[in-house]
């Protein structure tokens, strides 16, 4: 008469299984977060908790609001790139309630300036560098230098204000003695507004040759080569550094 | 009598696979069911309306970088990075190629009190430094091992941490190529650069951009036609860090000297 029957084991089975699921049911109701894979497979709420962090710093926008004046002066300086919270610390609190709070005025020499403008080899060619030793010893920085606008109060006497590693490898090259007008004709300007009047290079190997060439009318220890058949192909500076020429 | 007991077997071991496929099968649906689910919504949701505008990433030009530091200063204030033990979120690193070909790589404190005088200058052939932070990885591989998804990239692109569900088995820590991420020891849940997504979904740039006094960091959008960002990407040729390992690295360095990992 039966056709067919499940089997016990079938039906212990599919017991077990339902209650497994239910559990696994039950449990992931409980402990999967309410927002979980909404918009992938994480808590989507969490974007909000992250973005809810406090901000701290109140961008520049901000501050040139009232403090325009400086802001105007920053604008066209050396500093226009260095917003405001670099020196004066994180400022949001200041630009909420500017009455009991009061950014950092930094007014000694020291950590503000340094961090940026002392000597490190690793710096860019032509950024401003000094020995803190060696400039002005004592005197605080914005003793001279206006740091919304710090163009130097007068034109750097010496080309290691700015070319510090320029100046540091020829001091310990042969090219020691020479002057840095000796080889690039720096116009007045090019102190001033470095940028807009750029100094000359030497363009060619006479250049060189009045110095180094076997006619050359210089002292006898002076290297000398024939300049006809010495590397013919290339312009001196093309084989050796002029600021630290291999002996 | 071989052939008898073949013919015995052969349903009860059918049997027992089929028994056994059924809670299997039932299992998959049960777990990856939603999973599946959850994915394919968030596939919908980037196609679809509900796609954030905005694809966040960061340009480095490694030869503006002064080493100053105010960025790993002022990402250690925006985001109350414990200041010691020295952990993270961005450090900058000295690297020093010597003459003979040797490179040395420092970075004293993050560099967060810039860097001492490198001994032995005279040693130098070339030197500079790079910044460094979490890459926001399009294919991240912290994102691919946490077992509870409590790491994962929001739909701008930005791969975020979410403290309140993680539970500090530091496996992302492990598996970031970059050293990115720490063990915050006050909470002992994973953290990591955000991008500032608390600034950055304001409208101001992350802390590091909003200080670097050279600007050596640009943040923009990626999708845009017109950012900073996008500019930088048109006017220099840019790399990523170990672009072998296919993270797909957000955050580009321009001037990267070959040296640098
Ligand atoms: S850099 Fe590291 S922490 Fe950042 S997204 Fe990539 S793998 Fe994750
Ligand atoms: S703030 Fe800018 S210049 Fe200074 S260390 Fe950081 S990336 Fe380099």
């Amino acid at each position: 008469m039966k056709i067919w029957r499940i089997p016990d084991q079938v039906i212990r089975l599919a017991v077990v299984l339902v209650a497994a699921v239910a559990v696994l049911v039950v449990v992931r109701g409980r402990f999967v977060p309410a927002s979980f894979g909404e918009t992938g497979h994480y808590r989507a709420d969490a974007v909000d908790v992250v973005a809810a962090q406090p901000i701290r710093y109140a961008g520049s926008q901000i501050c040139v609001e009232c403090h325009d004046g400086e802001g105007e002066a920053k604008s066209g300086s050396f500093h226009r790139t260095v917003s405001c919270e670099v020196c004066h610390g994180p400022a949001a609190a200041h630009a909420e309630d500017f009455e009991s709070q009061t950014p950092l005025i930094p007014r000694e020499r020291g950590a503000e300036c340094l961090s940026c403008h002392e000597y490190l080899s690793p710096r860019p060619t032509g950024f401003p560098q000094i020995i803190e030793r060696l400039h002005n010893p004592l005197q605080p920085c914005i003793g001279c230098h206006d740091p919304h606008d710090p163009t130097p109060p007068e034109v750097p006497e010496s080309c290691s204000a700015c070319h510090a590693q320029i100046a540091r490898t020829k001091a310990v090259s042969h090219h020691l003695t020479l002057e840095c007008e000796t080889c690039h004709d720096a116009q007045a300007e090019h102190r001033e507004e470095p940028r807009s009047f750029l100094p000359r290079k030497p363009t060619a190997r006479e250049f060189c040759g009045s110095c180094h060439s076997e006619s050359a009318d210089s002292p006898a220890d002076i290297p000398r080569v024939d300049l006809r058949d010495h590397g013919e192909r290339y312009l001196c500076w093309q084989c050796h550094y002029p600021h630290h020429p291999e002996s | 009598m071989a052939g008898q007991n073949d013919e015995r077997k052969f349903p009860r071991r059918e049997f027992l696979v089929r028994t056994l496929q059924l809670p299997c099968s039932a299992a998959v649906v049960t777990v990856l069911g939603p999973l599946a689910l959850g994915s394919d919504a968030a596939a919908a949701s980037q196609s679809g309306s509900e796609t954030s505008e905005h694809y966040f990433g960061m340009g480095i030009q490694v030869d503006k970088c002064i080493g100053c530091g105010k960025c790993v200063e002022a990402c250690k204030a925006e985001n109350d990075v414990p200041r010691e033990p020295y952990y993270f979120r961005t450090w900058v690193e000295r690297y020093v190629i010597h003459n003979d070909g040797d490179v040395s790589v420092d970075s004293p404190e993050g560099g967060i009190r810039g860097f001492p005088l490198h001994e032995g200058e005279s040693d130098v052939l070339r030197s500079f430094f790079v910044p460094k932070l979490c890459n926001q990885c399009d294919n991240p591989p912290c994102v691919q091992v946490c077992p509870v998804g409590a790491t994962f990239k929001t739909d701008d692109g930005v791969v975020l941490v979410d403290s309140d569900y993680c539970i500090g088995c530091r496996y992302c820590i492990q598996a970031c190529p970059y050293g990115a991420r720490y063990l915050d020891p006050r909470t002992n849940t994973a953290d990591k650069c955000t991008f500032c997504y608390h600034r950055i979904t304001q409208g101001l740039l992350p802390a590091c951009v909003e200080v670097c006094p050279t600007g050596a960091r640009i943040f923009g959008e990626l999708n845009a036609l017109a950012s900073p960002l996008r500019r930088l990407m048109r006017m220099s040729s840019l790399q990523v860090l170990k672009p072998a390992l296919n993270t797909e690295p957000k955050v580009f360095y321009s001037k990267l000297d070959g040296e640098v990992r």
